[in-house]
């Protein structure tokens, strides 16, 4: 299925009636060189650039539900690569990058639009800490600027610069961050792949996996056994779950987190902005409507709904922060199931299990991860080796004592 | 959520401060020859089950006691609430 304007004005004229699927609905076959299990976005990325960057081509990706159907399109959108950690930062910087081209490889448009990501501070010691991150993102070729009030009031004027209590004291900008349409991520990898030869397998539920002497041989699938050469594991909401069927415990919580989109508005908003003194980040969707969020609910849960009062602790945040969007109304909400890790920091790993790999603990920032995490995903696959800018993200990172904690704050969870 | 204190009756889960999986009460022997493995494992690795989880919750906004509650984590249904103390003492801890 190949798109241009041509055909775009063509089935305009004749009633959409010529449009086809993006990609094939295959049965599945005997046997694969590479299974990838999870048909969200790491998983359809890592398909991708499986048969693309790495000549891989007898690939399946085997999803329980359908493509798009669970965190990919749950998110809130946001892409930024503004970490302070050595481990994380040239990984979501690459991941930057891929982003930045990303349409031109696929040849899909996913509407990756580059408005900027805003970070407030309200304390001095909140804008020291602000340009300690600044420049180590800088140290590692990113782009930053600490703005001060003037800067933020010239960029957010409707902001409440009034607030005795959380006055806005400045900023750290990264210009090349924004958005991406979540969706279309999913579908572009997707076409992408199944373009490529990949088998994109829905509706397949994985029940077990068939392991001898070591080694992974294949799946077990509603759809009847799967044989393959290797086995990589993109799940993340579900890790343990999946996991747990080749008998590991993941250093993973799941828990829920709640998104939310007003209803449609003119355009208001500059681009991403972050509440420095509660958990609110709020950008505006090219159909108008404000998507925000803030704090995952806290519990271990795999319901995708959360409770009533991380509502009104989001919706507190979000008038503290810009009151003028008070007589806004919320038109739907929902939530999504993260895995959450011990160090707020993901896995990009082999496991004790030969030909098993394993990719989750995404916290609540996969989507921006999405094309380095397939990259460097399909990398250890294919070559067995991790990805120069994900080599920190391994299962004994714990056990050695080289967490990668941003937030410092130790083995909890919800508090990441 | 409703967690149904021992001694409070209902109270409203704002009122109570998260920490995990309730097998964080069974801290393991540190002068074990292999401690440092079983700290790792108690300290970072979780069962993290879609059903029913045991899990500590701590009444900061309240009697300041600890609760072992047993609750559904897909559907959100809380079936049992213990005093953690009680928990603890029923494996032969704090005597």
């Amino acid at each position: 299925m190949r798109y241009s304007g041509f055909k775009v004005i063509k089935e305009a004229l004749t009633g959409h009636k010529g449009w086809q699927p993006a990609w094939r609905d295959p049965a599945p076959q005997p046997h694969y060189d590479i299974i990838v299990i999870g048909g969200g976005g790491h998983g359809l990325a890592t398909a991708y650039y499986l048969a693309r960057q790495f000549g891989q081509h007898r690939v399946a990706v085997l999803e329980k539900g359908w493509i798009g159907g669970g965190n990919v399109g749950r998110n809130t959108t946001i892409i930024r690569s503004n970490y302070l950690l050595d481990g994380n930062e040239p990984f979501y910087e690459f991941s930057m990058k891929l982003w930045e081209n990303l349409e031109q490889d696929f040849n899909f448009n996913a509407m990756v639009s580059q408005r900027g990501v805003l970070n407030l501070c309200h304390t001095d010691a909140q804008r020291d800490a602000m340009r300690r991150r600044g420049n180590a993102m800088r140290l590692n070729g990113v782009d930053a600027e600490l703005l001060d009030t003037e800067g933020v009031r010239r960029m957010a004027p409707f902001l409440n610069f009034e607030s005795a209590r959380f006055p806005i004291k400045g900023g750290l900008l990264q210009r090349r961050g924004g958005t991406v349409r979540h969706d279309a991520v999913a579908w572009g990898y997707a076409r992408g792949a199944d373009a490529r030869g990949v088998d994109i397998i829905q509706n397949c539920e994985v029940t077990g996996f068939r392991i001898e002497n070591g080694r992974v041989k294949g799946v077990e699938t509603t759809r009847g056994f799967i044989g393959a050469g290797k086995v990589g594991v993109a799940v993340a909401g579900s890790s343990s779950k999946v996991m747990g069927m080749a008998g590991m415990r993941l250093p993973i919580e799941s828990h829920v987190l709640q998104a939310f989109v007003s209803e449609g508005l003119k355009p208001v908003l500059p681009g991403v902005i972050t509440y420095g003194a509660g958990h609110f980040y709020v950008s505006q969707s090219d159909k108008g409507g404000l998507v925000f969020g803030g704090d995952i609910d806290g519990y271990n849960s795999y319901a995708q709904r959360g409770n009533l009062p991380v509502v009104e602790d989001v919706c507190e945040g979000g008038m503290s922060l810009m009151p003028m969007i008070g007589r806004a109304r919320l038109l739907r909400m929902w939530g999504g199931i993260m895995d959450m890790s011990m160090d707020g920091s993901p896995i990009i790993d082999k496991t004790h299990v030969e030909g098993l790999y394993f990719n989750g603990g995404w916290c609540y920032g996969g989507f921006k991860a999405t094309p380095a995490s397939g990259w460097a995903f399909a990398h250890l696959l294919a070559t067995d080796t991790p990805h120069s800018t994900a080599k920190a993200y391994r299962f004994d990172r714990f056990l050695k004592g080289l967490m990668i904690d941003e937030k410092g704050m130790g083995a909890q969870p919800n508090l990441h | 959520m409703i967690i149904n204190h021992p001694l409070l009756g209902p109270r409203d889960s704002q009122e109570f401060i998260y920490l995990g999986d309730a097998n964080l009460i069974e801290r393991p022997d540190w002068q074990a020859a292999n401690a440092v493995e079983t700290f790792h494992d108690y300290l970072y690795l979780r069962d993290n089950p879609a059903g029913e989880h045991r899990e500590l919750w701590y009444h900061e906004q309240g009697d300041r006691s600890w609760l072992v509650v047993t609750r559904n984590t897909v559907t959100h249904e809380i079936s049992k609430v213990e005093l953690a103390r009680d928990v603890a003492r029923s494996k032969g801890r704090s005597k």
